[in-house]
């Protein structure tokens, strides 16, 4: 069943209620293997519901979701982690006083040894990590270094290495440039490309369209908790995707008003 | 020019040499991996104010105290307070490193010595069965601390806080209904029995060696040839063993990875799949285990057991735990530094009879020490992690 043409996510319809509030009434999305989609939309469009959705942290209350084309119920991250689909948070899953190799191994450190005497094995931990580092072009002087003294956009690629490394075929970047100042953004910008080339699917969530339209092969747009459509780089430009996002006519009067700098 | 050649183990030192190029590869070496400098390392230790501290309090002492207080036998009275405290302090370590604290260590100690005297006492128990309802009672009462604290998510501050007040008054409470109207139980240490697991929770360890010591003339002894310390206290032994365990598992084990992470930034050692609850609740049975081990070790050298045992150790061991370099926010600090941080407390707290200094000064000693401990902690931080 399961071909290189087959979508790595596939979710139609899902919808998610919270109560009485709709938070999504209906989207649908595909993630292909060495692709990045772009999800946009403006605050409260729903963005953060979705990919929770898909990152195992809420249930659909309706809609089908595929992985690889066969269909999934999580009920944890845990869950999604082990299916090969893992979400880097915005506020990163990273820990600032403890160091490059102990944040990286985090949770799934290597042991050695037996029954209770099993210790972690940092000879090849910190081996790992230096290496997973110059991969991605971190220079990372000393493993134990803590990661608090790392900037924020190599944090970003920090929390993207380990994912990759620990065997994720889906990434899902939650906003990982809005904290960034622009060399950290194309620092990030260029390390989602090479992971794109890897042949992993990433959802990129972004409400900056520049950061979009930089890495994304195609971009869909949510308003309102539903699909406003998805578009291939070659169908959009640039402004008409802007456009769509902020929905429409208020933003480009107002660029207008500003001389076109929104 | 020998000694040059000797110490020419350096890439940049081989190639300036060619003669010795050929003969042996340069080893293999990272080129990305800059030579972090000694200082740097040293910098890195969470218990390096403590090791700091406890040699300047070693030096203040080496000048003004009597010079017996650095005999053998003063060394000894120094230690044996700090390992009553120190046993705590090193679980109170761990837990402030998981992100939590427990107050109510200190009315545990006097709990459990109500239990452990009970149950040998009133309910005739063995030893072993005594020892071990003890441990089992503590470890369910700080599984409670834990539960109580992870599902309502109140700051552990103010659950164990109240934990302080209950445990005390059950304390007191149950001392009257065993003794019938007593705050203190008598007659401990002849109803526990004689054997091998008493030597190991009471007297002291390695008696023999001793002997021998001062049959040689290699340590002081009486004039009847006994010698004037005849072993090292058991509760030394347990100070120092379990501090060796707790640093390894701390630095060296996917638990103590587990700790720094919940202590670090629970969320985010969640998302990691760290089992947060788990881990903490197993840090609050664990303070909870080293009250009763204190509780125990005391009870069976005093012999009896009285409702203000323990009284303000859970603010003492805390103290210890932050001058040993743990952070009141959790995620960072060290057993051993807490291993220091108590002996400096054994020291000052017995070492101001040796000098002329009135012994009241240790209060103020105290909180001094707390102070400089906590802002020297967070100047540490700032440097260690570039935070701006």
């Amino acid at each position: 069943m399961t071909t290189a043409a087959t979508p790595l996510i596939e979710a139609r319809d899902i919808v998610k209620h919270f109560g009485s509030v709709i938070a999504l009434s209906g989207v649908s999305l595909t993630v292909n293997r060495g692709e990045v989609m772009c999800l946009l939309g403006d605050n409260g469009a729903g963005k953060s519901t979705l990919i929770k959705t898909l990152s195992g942290v809420h249930k659909p209350t309706t809609g089908e979701y595929r992985v690889e084309g066969r269909s999934v119920e999580f009920s944890s991250p845990r869950d999604a982690l082990d299916a090969g689909i893992a979400t880097v948070f915005q506020d990163l899953a990273m820990i600032p006083l403890m160091s490059v190799t102990r944040n990286f191994f985090m949770g799934r450190e290597p042991t050695r040894g037996f029954g209770p005497f099993k210790w972690i094995d940092f000879d090849h931990a910190h081996a790992v990590t230096r290496e997973e580092m110059h991969k991605i072009g971190i220079d990372i002087r000393d493993p134990h270094q803590a990661v608090g003294t790392l900037s924020g956009g190599e944090r970003q690629c920090v929390a993207i290495a380990r994912a990759v490394y620990f065997g994720a075929k889906v990434l899902i970047l939650d906003e990982p440039t809005s904290a960034l100042g622009v060399a950290q953004t194309s620092m990030v910008l260029k390390y989602i490309h090479q992971v794109r080339q890897k042949g992993l699917g990433v959802i990129f969530i972004t409400h900056n369209v520049r950061h979009a339209y930089a890495v994304g092969d195609r971009f869909t747009v949510l308003n309102r908790g539903k699909t406003l459509g998805t578009y291939t780089k070659s169908d959009i430009h640039i402004d008409e995707l802007q456009n769509l996002m902020a929905g429409g006519k208020e933003l480009q009067q107002l660029s207008a008003e500003l001389g076109g700098t929104v | 020019m020998v000694d040059m050649r000797a110490g020419a183990t350096g890439p940049g030192a081989v190639a300036s040499e060619p003669s010795a190029g050929p003969a042996k590869a340069p080893p293999v070496q990272d080129e990305r991996l800059r030579e972090v400098s000694l200082l740097t390392r040293i910098m890195r230790r969470p218990e390096l104010g403590a090791v700091a501290g406890l040699v300047l309090v070693t030096i203040f002492f080496f000048l003004t105290a009597d010079r017996t207080m650095f005999s053998l036998a003063g060394v000894m009275t120094i230690l044996a307070p700090a390992a009553q405290l120190g046993i705590l302090a090193i679980a109170a370590a761990l837990l402030m490193i998981g992100g939590e604290f427990d107050l109510s260590i200190g009315s545990m100690v006097a709990f459990a010595g109500l239990i452990f005297g009970a149950a040998i006492v009133a309910w005739q128990l063995p030893l072993p069965v005594a020892i071990l309802a003890t441990f089992v009672v503590a470890a369910a009462a700080g599984a409670v601390n834990g539960q109580i604290t992870i599902r309502t998510k109140l700051p552990s501050f103010i659950v164990t806080l109240a934990g302080l007040f209950m445990l005390r008054g059950m304390t007191l409470v149950g001392l009257k209904w065993v003794t019938g109207g007593s705050t203190q139980l008598r007659g401990i240490g002849d109803a526990a029995g004689e054997g091998v697991l008493r030597s190991l929770f009471s007297g002291h360890a390695f008696q023999g060696l001793f002997s021998w010591l001062a049959a040689n003339n290699l340590i002081d002894k009486f004039d009847n040839g006994m010698p004037k310390v005849s072993g090292v206290p058991v509760s030394i032994l347990w100070f120092i063993v379990l501090a060796g365990i707790a640093t390894w598992v701390l630095l060296r084990t996917r638990i103590g990875n587990w700790i720094f992470a919940a202590g670090g930034d629970a969320n985010a050692a969640r998302n990691s799949g760290v089992p947060v609850n788990r881990v903490k609740t197993g840090l609050f049975m664990l303070t909870a285990c080293a009250a009763a081990l204190v509780a125990i070790l005391t009870v069976l050298d005093a012999g009896s057991t009285d409702a203000r045992r323990g009284v303000q150790k859970e603010f003492e061991a805390i103290i210890a735990a932050v001058i040993g370099g743990c952070l009141l926010t959790g995620g960072y600090g060290s057993a051993i530094g807490a291993f220091f941080g108590a002996i400096i407390f054994g020291m000052v707290s017995i070492g101001l009879t040796y000098t002329r200094f009135d012994s009241d000064w240790f209060q103020v000693f105290l909180g001094a020490m707390l102070l400089l401990a906590v802002l020297f902690n967070n100047f540490i931080r700032k440097k260690v992690t570039g935070e701006r």
